[in-house]
């Protein structure tokens, strides 16, 4: 009777177990790997508004405090997106005729606001508060990043729970002194070794990490 | 079936009925190794496909389709399609995991114990209960995956691995000790199920008529030339493996039992659980084992290979271990009474005389009275009404996790949450959906897969023929 299979196949058994298990290995590494990339989070990506805002020279050139604008953010879960009116305070004075701004002239003539897209999407089964952070010491740098130095806002964490709980779980490697929390490229004065135990007990910030922390 | 001409049958000299009667031969009188392989292999090499098969396959694959329907339309609109209601957030699917879970453990103690025991009846039902083992916990892993509603998700829920959110699964539930019970139990019982088709396999292979079939039982065989080394590694693994698989006897179905005992539920919070789901486990698989093994002997001529000596000795098994459940009940009524809790002893009521007593008494009739009818040899030796009694098994198996789910669920503390259940339609069509795909899946093993281990027929014929040489036997 012939041979079925030539003396080869023995090899190429024995490597499709070693192929099996890559390809499974790989299979489960790469889900995973598209799981937590930016593709999915939609971190780093710029996001087109209606008027070329830009945060780097209000913020950064400017030095306007994060509250001018957001102002709800001490005291609400919202930090606030401002109404016509405040990009008004300025620029009914400063660049009035600039075609640049016309639909915020526009929006202002017609008491229509305009209509900004959120960078910062959390998901709905999300509770956040703006308020209890900015109240405990975290500054908008640490989740935001450098905002004076964006041109365009766009998101640079993942927003992911594993983000979030990097923090509930260990607040003391984040925390500022409420005086900093405003403030772009914060350096602390002392390590955050020493400071961070300090202003967690001084602050009686909690690590919450129960579920129904944020999902209510 | 010739006259049995077995030494065991044969009456004394004046021809009264001994007193004694030997059991029935393992296998069939006139076997050669040449035999036992032909008759086997033919079913999946020579002879022709009988019509029966294609039409026990078309109606099964139809509600196999109906199974597929019903799951599109609950990915699409959600569990509320189900009867599940709040307090019954547990129904069919837990009834139906459960049940299919159980049927699955005859084919590990019937592969792994028997096998430890030496038991040589194992030989001819061992592999299609195997078989039917991995077919029925498919079937049962089914039915907490769609439970969640949205599958897809579950990958996170149940099994640990690091995901984006730093969650991991509660590993003080018994729901993920499921996970793990049942994953471990799928995957042992795959492994011993196809290292014993290896030997079989190159059986098919060398006698396979065209090139195809050849290189795919040649692939399938992994090489097994049936040299001495070969069957030394073959025995030890095949042993190892029973080894490993008999804790999972005991193991699998007491964690599912868990889901309900760690529970504090009046009905559900009891020691009893553990060995009482064990031995309804082991008691529903045989009756499984036996429908399945009834028209298989029955269709393809088997009787010499499933003889008589299966049959009563599935009755035995099943009659000892619905007697430990028919304890069971009483058990958990006299503990519902000894307890002097009002829960407790309002769940029994409730059980007994509550809207579903109809279905709780009918268990009883099945699974503490009618199975005393094992006890008579008339009966054992009568295939059809066995066939008969054993889907009343199935039926009553059913009615127990019925019983257990939804009186406990329906009637708890508190009278203010009280509901009743019924099932929907759709409850319906995706249990018997998934009875469609046990049974393709089981239409396409005989077909396709030696139903009967070849390669050990072949040892007891040996047997048999020795038996047979012994002086003094005759």
């Amino acid at each position: 009777m012939p041979q079925i299979f030539r003396r080869s196949a023995n090899s190429y058994a024995r490597l499709s177990l070693l192929g099996a298990l890559l390809l499974a290995g790989g299979l489960i590494g790469l889900i995973m790997a598209i799981g937590s990339s930016s593709y999915v989070t939609r971190a780093n990506e710029f996001i087109e508004q209606p008027i070329q805002f830009s945060h780097l020279h209000h913020v950064g050139d400017d030095g306007i405090d994060c509250r001018y604008c957001h102002t709800s953010v001490e005291s609400s879960p919202f930090a606030g997106i401002p109404p016509t009116k405040t990009c008004m305070n300025c620029h009914s004075q400063i660049w009035a005729t600039a075609p640049f701004l016309e639909p915020v002239r526009s929006s202002f003539r017609d008491d229509r606001p305009l209509r900004w897209i959120r960078v910062h999407d959390l998901p709905d089964f999300v509770y956040f508060n703006h308020s209890i952070h900015v109240k405990k010491g975290m500054g908008c740098e640490t989740c935001h990043g450098r905002i004076d130095e964006m041109p365009l806002v766009l998101q640079q964490n993942s927003l992911q729970m594993q983000w979030c709980l990097e923090c509930h779980r260990a607040p003391e490697q984040f925390v500022r002194p409420r005086s900093e929390v405003f403030t772009m490229g914060y350096r602390p004065a002392v390590p955050q070794s020493v400071l961070g135990p300090q202003l967690v007990k001084e602050y009686g910030i909690q690590s919450l990490t129960s579920c129904s922390t944020c999902h209510r | 079936m010739a006259p049995s001409e077995h030494p065991h049958d044969q009456t004394t000299a004046a021809g009264e009925r001994p007193w004694f009667r030997a059991a029935p031969p393992v296998l069939g009188p006139g076997h050669t190794f040449e035999s036992v392989t032909e008759k086997i292999s033919a079913i999946v090499m020579t002879r022709r496909t009988p019509v029966g098969w294609f039409l026990g396959f078309a109606i099964a694959f139809a509600f196999l389709m109906l199974l597929n329907v019903t799951i599109g339309h609950l990915l699409l609109t959600g569990i509320g399609i189900w009867g599940n209601n709040i307090p019954v957030g547990w129904a069919f699917d837990i009834i139906n995991f459960v049940w299919w879970i159980g049927i699955g453990h005859a084919g590990t103690l019937i592969s792994a114990i028997l096998l430890l025991f030496r038991q040589q009846w194992r030989t001819s039902i061992n592999r299609f209960a195997e078989a039917m083992t991995l077919f029925a916990v498919a079937c049962a892993a089914m039915f907490p995956l769609l439970h969640t509603g949205r599958p897809w998700l579950a990958a996170y829920w149940l099994f640990p691995y690091p995901n984006t959110m730093n969650l991991w699964p509660q590993f003080r539930s018994p729901l993920i000790w499921d996970v793990f019970a049942v994953s471990t139990y799928f995957t042992v019982s795959l492994l011993f199920w196809y290292t014993g088709l290896v030997p079989d396999m190159a059986t098919l292979r060398d006698r396979a008529k065209s090139r195809s079939a050849a290189v795919i039982f040649g692939v399938l065989s992994l090489g097994w030339r049936g040299s001495a080394r070969h069957w030394q590694r073959y025995e030890m693994a095949y042993l190892l493996l029973a080894a490993i698989s008999t804790p999972l006897v005991l193991s699998v179905h007491s964690v599912v039992s868990f889901d309900f005992a760690v529970s504090v539920l009046p009905g559900w919070h009891a020691t009893i659980f553990p060995p009482y789901f064990v031995a309804g486990a082991i008691y529903s698989g045989f009756a499984m084992v036996m429908t399945l093994a009834v028209p298989l002997r029955k269709f393809y001529g088997l009787e010499d290979f499933i003889t008589m000596r299966h049959i009563h000795n599935m009755t035995k098994v099943m009659l000892v271990t619905g007697m430990i459940v028919a304890y069971g009940y009483a058990n958990e009524a006299f503990f519902a009474w000894y307890s002097a809790n009002p829960y407790e002893q309002y769940m029994m009521a409730n059980r007994m005389g509550g809207p579903y007593a109809v279905m709780y008494w009918s268990l009883i009739a099945i699974n503490a009275v009618m199975i005393q009818l094992f006890w008579f040899r008339r009966v054992r030796d009568n295939v059809m009404l066995l066939f008969v009694l054993s889907l009343f098994v199935n039926v009553g198996m059913w009615l127990e996790r019925f019983i257990i789910i939804v009186t406990s669920l329906h009637r708890d503390f508190l009278p203010s949450s009280w509901d009743m259940y019924a099932p929907t339609r759709w409850d319906f069509a995706m249990f018997t959906g998934t009875i469609g795909l046990f049974l393709s899946l089981f239409f396409l093993f005989i077909r396709f897969l030696p139903a009967i281990a070849m390669f050990e027929m072949r040892t007891l014929v040996e047997e048999e023929t020795h038996e047979l040489e012994r002086p003094g036997m005759v």
